[in-house]
C-alpha cells in the first residue's frame, strides 16, 4: 500500500469534508462532499476493492450529489443561507471523536499487518451477489423500488 | 513515512464520521443534515472495507457485499430524503429544521 | 432416467391442483376456460402418468422412492417422499384415464349449472389429492391427501347445497369416514412410535421393509386393523359403508369419478400398499388382521348386493354394486390374492364410471328422473347409452371371454377357494356373483326393455360430448380384458413382478365354467323375474316384507339411528341436564360468591385505594407533560441527544473494564 497516496486521499477526504460540514454556501458545500466521496473510493481502491470503488462514484458522485445539487436549486427560494451555526453540536462532535479514537488505540488486536495482494474481482461479487446473497439483492431491488415510488408520491403536486 | 495500518483507516473513518455527525447536528438546513447522514453511511462503509481488507484472508468478499448493500441503501435513502426535503419546502415554504417541528410535545 | 421420473412424480398431482387453483379464479362465466383448464390439466396428469408408467414395463418388481426431509423438530426429522411402482403406476394411469373421460362428460351433464366453474375445481382438485394418495411414500403424506380426498368428496356430495338432502348426505359422508379416519389416524400414531418412521420405502428401513416390520412385532395386527378402519370408512365397508348410497345425491359424474372409480377404491389401495403390516407373521398366509378383512368384506359384498336387489333408484342400485364390490375386493386382499384385488380394482373403476356416466345419460335424458320404475322401453330412444351400458352391465355381472370384469372376479373366486381357514367366503361369494348378475339384469330390464312408463316418453339421447366418454369407457372395460386372461397374465405379473408368459391353452379354466353358469343363473333368473316388469316389483309381490326390509337397507340406518345416534342424543340429553342444573347450579353459587366479594372490594377501592390511584396518576400526568414539553419537535436535538447517549454507554464501557 502506498503510505503517499494514502497520506494525500486522507488529507483530501477530510478536508472535502469539513468543507461540506462547515462551508456557508450549500452549493460549494455539496461540491466539496462529492469530492469528499471521491476520496473514500479512492479508500476503496487503495484496500484493493476496486468494484466498491467504483459503485461509490457511480452512485455517490453520478447520483446522490447531483440529486443533492438538483435540490437546492429547486429549494432555494426564499430562504435565506446566511444563518447560525450550532455550537452545541461541534462540541458532541468532538466528544464522539475522541470516544471513537480513545477506542481504537486502546484495542491492540487491530494492530495487523495486512496480506498482500488481497483483491476481491468484479467475477466474485456477481457469484456472491447470485449464490448467497440473491435474498438480500432482491429485498434491496424491492426496496430501491419502494424508495422510488415513494420519493415520487412525495413530490407529486398536491391535489386542491 | 509509516505504511497505512488498520487503526490508521478507523480513524479516518471515525473523522469522517464525526465531520458527518457535526454537519448533521450543527446545521440549520436540512439538506446539510441529509449530506451528514451520507457521511456517516460511507464512513461505516469504509470501515467495512478496511476490516475485510486487514482480516484473515482468504476470506468470502462479506466487507465488500455489506458495503455494496449500504451504498445501495443510502442511495434509496438519500431519494426519499431529499424527496422530504422538497416536500416540506412546498408545504413550510422553508427548508429549515427550526421550523419545522410540528412533533413538539 | 429412472431417479429423474420419480423426481417429477409430484407434477402429476401438481399440475391438476394447479388447474383447481387457476379455476377457482375464474368467473362464474368463463365456462369454457374452467373446462379447458381442467381438461387440459388432466391430459398432462395422464401424458406424466403414462410417461411414469413406461419405465416400470421395462423392469419387474420395479420400485423407486425419493424421501426428503419436510420438517426436523429436535432430533428427529418428519420425512416423505414419493414412490412409483406397478401398483401406483397402474392407478395413476387408471385415475388419469377415468379421470379425463369423466371430466370431459360433465362438460355436457353440467353443461346447464350455474356453478360449472366450480364444478371443475372441485373435480380437479379432487384428482390432484388422488394422485397424491397413490405416490405418496409416507403414510403420513398418504394420510394429508386422503384427507384432501375426503375433503374433495365433501364438497362434491353437496355441490347442490340448495338442497338439503345433498348437504345431509355430504354432512354423512364426511362424519361416517371420519370414524373411520380416527382409527387410521391412531394407527399411524402407533406405527410412527414403534418403528419412528412412516416412509414406506427407504432403502430397506422403511416401515413396510424387513427392518422397519422387525421392530413391530405383535403390535402389526392392531396397527393393521386400525389402518383397516380408515380403508373400511373410505371404501364403504360394512358397518361404515352407509354414507356411499347417500353420496348419490351429488351430481353423478361425480359419484362416477368419487364414489365408484377413485375414491372409494382408494381403501382397497391402502390396504394393498400396506399389505406387509397385514401380512406380517402370517402362518400358511393367514394373519388375525387378514381374516378381519376378509370377513368385513364378505358380509359388505352380500349385504349390498342383496339390498341392491330392492333400490328403486338407478344410481342407489349402481352405489351398492359399488359397495359389494369394493367388499369382493376386500374379500381378495385379505385371501392373499393382492394382484387380483388390484386388477378387480382397476377393471371396476372402467366399467363402473361407464355405468355411472351411462346412468348419468339417462338421468340427463329422463330429464332428471332417477327412478327406474317410471323409465322403461328406452333401448330405442337412447342407443348408445344402451350399448355402452350394457356392455357396462356384463362387465359387472361377469360374463366370461370378452368383459373384464370376468377375468378379475375368476382370479378371486379362485384366491378364495384356496383360502384354508374357511370355505364359507368362497361360496358366499359364489352367490354374490350371482346375485350381482340379478340386480344388474333387473336394472337393465327397468331402465332401457319393456314399455316406456312416465319418465320415458320425452326421452333423448345425450349430446356427442356426453357420448364420447361412455364410448372410450366401453372400449376399456372390454379391451382391458386383453391383458387379464390366464392365457396371457400381463397385469397379475406386472403386478406381482415377474415376467408374463403366453400360453394360449390356460385360456380356459375350470373355474371358467363355473362362473358361465353362475352368470346365466343370475341373468336367466333376473330374465325370468323381471320380464313383466312393472311398477311393482315382482319380490314385493311374492315376498313383500323381504322386499322392505332391502328397499330400507337392512334398517341399517334406522339402527344407527336407534343406537349409536340415540346413544349421543341420550348423553346430549344427560349433559344438557347436568349442565342446566348440576353445573349451572355450581357456576351461580361461584357467581354469587364473586359477586359478593366484588361488593366488599368495591367498598374498599372507593374508600381506601381509589384516593392513592388518583394521586399517582396525577403524578404521571405532570410527568407527562414535563416529558412533553421537552419533546422540542427538533430533529437535531434528538440526534443530540442519540449521540450523548452513545457517549454515556462508552463511558460506562470504559469505567466497568
Amino acid at each position: 500500500m502506498n503510505s503517499a497516496a494514502f497520506f494525500f486521499i486522507a488529507v483530501l477526504t477530510l478536508s472535502a469534508a469539513v468543507a461540506a460540514a462547515c462551508l456557508r454556501q450549500l452549493v460549494h458545500a455539496a461540491l466539496s462532499f462529492a469530492v469528499a466521496l471521491v476520496g473514500v473510493a479512492a479508500f476503496y481502491f487503495l484496500l484493493g476493492a476496486e468494484f466498491v470503488g467504483l459503485v461509490q462514484v457511480f452512485v455517490y458522485v453520478g447520483a446522490v450529489a447531483v440529486l443533492i445539487v438538483f435540490t437546492i436549486l429547486l429549494t432555494r427560494h426564499g430562504t435565506d443561507e446566511n444563518r447560525g451555526f450550532n455550537w452545541s453540536g461541534v462540541v458532541i462532535a468532538l466528544a464522539v471523536l475522541a470516544a471513537l479514537l480513545w477506542a481504537i488505540m486502546r484495542t491492540p488486536a487491530l494492530y495487523v499487518a495486512a496480506q498482500p495482494g488481497v483483491t476481491v474481482t468484479v467475477r466474485q461479487i456477481g457469484e456472491a451477489l447470485m449464490s448467497d446473497y440473491v435474498w438480500p439483492l432482491q429485498c434491496v431491488g424491492l426496496l430501491l423500488t419502494a424508495a422510488l415510488i415513494g420519493a415520487l408520491v412525495l413530490v407529486l403536486e398536491e391535489k386542491r | 513515512m509509516m505504511t497505512p495500518t488498520l487503526p490508521t483507516f478507523l480513524m479516518i473513518s471515525a473523522a469522517l464520521f464525526c465531520i458527518g455527525l457535526l454537519a448533521a447536528l450543527s446545521r440549520r438546513h436540512a439538506i446539510f443534515i441529509l449530506i451528514g447522514i451520507e457521511m456517516m453511511l460511507a464512513a461505516a462503509g469504509l470501515n467495512f472495507i478496511a476490516f475485510w481488507r486487514f482480516g484473515p484472508q482468504p476470506a468470502p468478499p462479506i466487507g465488500v457485499m455489506v458495503t455494496i448493500f449500504a451504498i445501495a441503501i443510502a442511495a434509496a435513502e438519500a431519494a426519499v430524503g431529499l424527496a422530504l426535503v422538497i416536500a416540506v419546502y412546498r408545504h413550510y415554504r422553508t427548508t429549515d429544521v427550526d421550523q419545522v417541528d410540528q412533533l413538539k410535545g | 432416467m429412472s431417479t429423474s421420473i420419480v423426481a417429477h412424480l409430484w407434477l402429476i398431482p401438481a399440475v391438476p391442483l394447479a388447474a383447481s387453483f387457476v379455476i377457482l379464479s375464474l368467473t362464474n362465466v368463463q365456462r369454457a376456460a374452467a373446462a379447458g383448464f381442467a381438461i387440459a390439466g388432466q391430459v398432462i396428469a395422464l401424458l406424466l402418468s403414462l410417461g411414469a408408467f413406461w419405465p416400470t414395463l421395462q423392469t419387474p418388481g420395479y420400485r423407486v422412492f425419493q424421501n426428503f426431509t419436510w420438517f426436523a423438530f429436535g432430533e428427529q426429522a418428519l420425512r416423505i417422499g414419493f414412490v412409483l411402482d406397478p401398483l401406483a403406476a397402474v392407478m395413476l394411469v387408471m385415475i388419469t384415464l377415468v379421470s379425463l373421460c369423466i371430466f370431459v362428460f360433465s362438460v355436457g351433464y353440467m353443461a346447464a349449472d350455474r356453478n360449472f366453474t366450480r364444478f371443475f375445481a372441485y373435480l380437479s382438485f379432487f384428482s390432484a389429492a388422488m394422485l397424491g394418495v397413490v405416490i405418496a411414500n409416507s403414510l403420513l403424506l398418504l394420510f394429508v391427501c386422503w384427507e384432501l380426498v375426503g375433503l374433495a368428496s365433501y364438497l362434491l356430495i353437496g355441490f347442490w347445497i340448495h338442497k338439503p338432502s345433498a348437504a345431509a348426505a355430504a354432512k354423512k359422508a364426511f362424519i361416517t369416514t371420519r370414524i373411520g379416519d380416527i382409527g387410521f389416524f391412531l394407527g399411524i400414531l402407533w406405527l410412527y412410535g414403534r418403528s419412528g418412521t412412516l416412509l414406506f420405502y427407504d432403502g430397506g428401513t422403511g416401515a413396510l421393509e424387513s427392518v422397519g416390520l422387525l421392530s413391530l412385532g405383535t403390535s402389526a395386527t392392531f396397527i393393521a386393523l386400525l389402518i383397516f378402519c380408515g380403508a373400511a370408512g373410505k371404501s364403504g365397508q360394512f358397518p361404515l359403508h352407509v354414507w356411499l348410497p347417500d353420496a348419490m345425491e351429488g351430481p353423478t359424474p361425480v359419484s362416477a369419478l368419487i364414489h365408484a372409480a377413485t375414491m372409494v377404491a382408494a381403501g382397497v389401495f391402502l390396504v394393498a400398499r400396506v399389505y406387509p403390516l397385514f401380512s406380517l407373521g402370517a402362518i400358511n398366509g393367514v394373519t388375525p388382521s387378514l381374516t378381519v378383512v376378509v370377513w368385513i368384506g364378505v358380509i359388505t359384498a352380500l349385504i349390498s348386493a342383496l339390498i341392491a336387489l330392492a333400490q328403486p333408484d338407478i344410481k342407489r342400485i349402481l352405489a351398492y354394486s359399488t359397495v359389494s364390490q369394493l367388499g369382493l375386493m376386500m374379500v381378495s386382499l385379505g385371501v392373499g390374492g393382492v394382484a387380483a384385488g388390484i386388477m378387480h380394482l382397476l377393471a371396476h373403476g372402467f366399467f363402473k364410471a361407464l355405468l355411472f356416466l351411462g346412468s348419468g345419460s339417462v338421468i340427463h335424458g329422463c330429464h332428471e328422473e332417477q327412478d327406474i320404475r317410471r323409465m322403461g322401453g328406452l333401448r330405442g330412444l337412447m342407443p348408445v347409452t344402451f350399448f355402452t351400458y350394457a356392455i357396462g352391465m356384463l362387465a359387472l355381472s361377469g360374463v366370461p371371454l370378452f368383459f373384464a370384469g370376468a377375468w378379475t372376479k375368476e382370479e378371486i373366486l379362485h384366491a378364495t377357494s384356496q383360502w384354508s381357514p374357511s370355505r364359507v367366503p368362497h361360496y358366499l361369494m359364489l352367490a354374490g356373483v350371482v346375485l350381482t348378475a340379478l340386480y344388474m339384469t333387473r336394472q337393465m330390464i327397468y331402465v332401457f326393455f319393456g314399455d316406456r312408463r312416465a319418465a320415458a316418453a320425452h326421452a333423448h339421447e345425450s349430446p356427442p360430448v356426453m357420448m364420447l366418454p361412455l364410448i372410450v369407457l366401453a372400449v376399456c372395460a372390454v379391451g382391458f380384458s386383453v391383458v387379464l386372461t390366464p392365457a396371457w397374465p400381463w397385469l397379475h405379473d406386472y403386478l406381482s413382478g415377474e415376467r408374463a408368459t403366453y400360453n394360449f391353452s390356460l385360456l380356459i379354466q375350470p373355474m371358467l365354467y363355473f362362473a358361465l353358469a353362475l352368470v346365466a343363473a343370475g341373468i336367466g333368473l333376473g330374465i325370468l323375474l323381471y320380464r313383466r316388469a312393472s311398477e311393482i316389483d315382482p319380490i314385493e309381490r311374492t315376498l313383500p316384507a323381504l322386499f322392505r326390509f332391502l328397499e330400507n337397507r337392512m334398517w341399517l340406518d334406522e339402527l344407527y339411528d336407534r343406537t349409536i345416534l340415540g346413544w349421543a342424543r341420550f348423553a346430549a340429553r344427560l349433559s344438557d341436564f347436568l349442565d342446566r342444573y348440576f353445573w349451572d347450579g355450581l357456576v351461580r353459587l361461584c357467581g354469587g360468591l364473586g359477586r359478593l366479594f366484588g361488593g366488599l372490594t368495591k367498598s374498599l377501592d372507593e374508600r381506601g385505594i381509589n384516593a392513592g390511584v388518583d394521586d399517582a396518576t396525577g403524578v404521571t400526568r405532570a410527568l407527562g407533560r414535563f416529558v412533553s414539553a421537552r419533546h422540542s419537535g427538533q430533529v437535531q436535538i434528538y440526534l443530540s441527544v442519540i449521540a450523548v447517549g452513545m457517549l454515556a454507554l462508552l463511558f460506562l464501557y470504559a469505567w466497568l473494564t
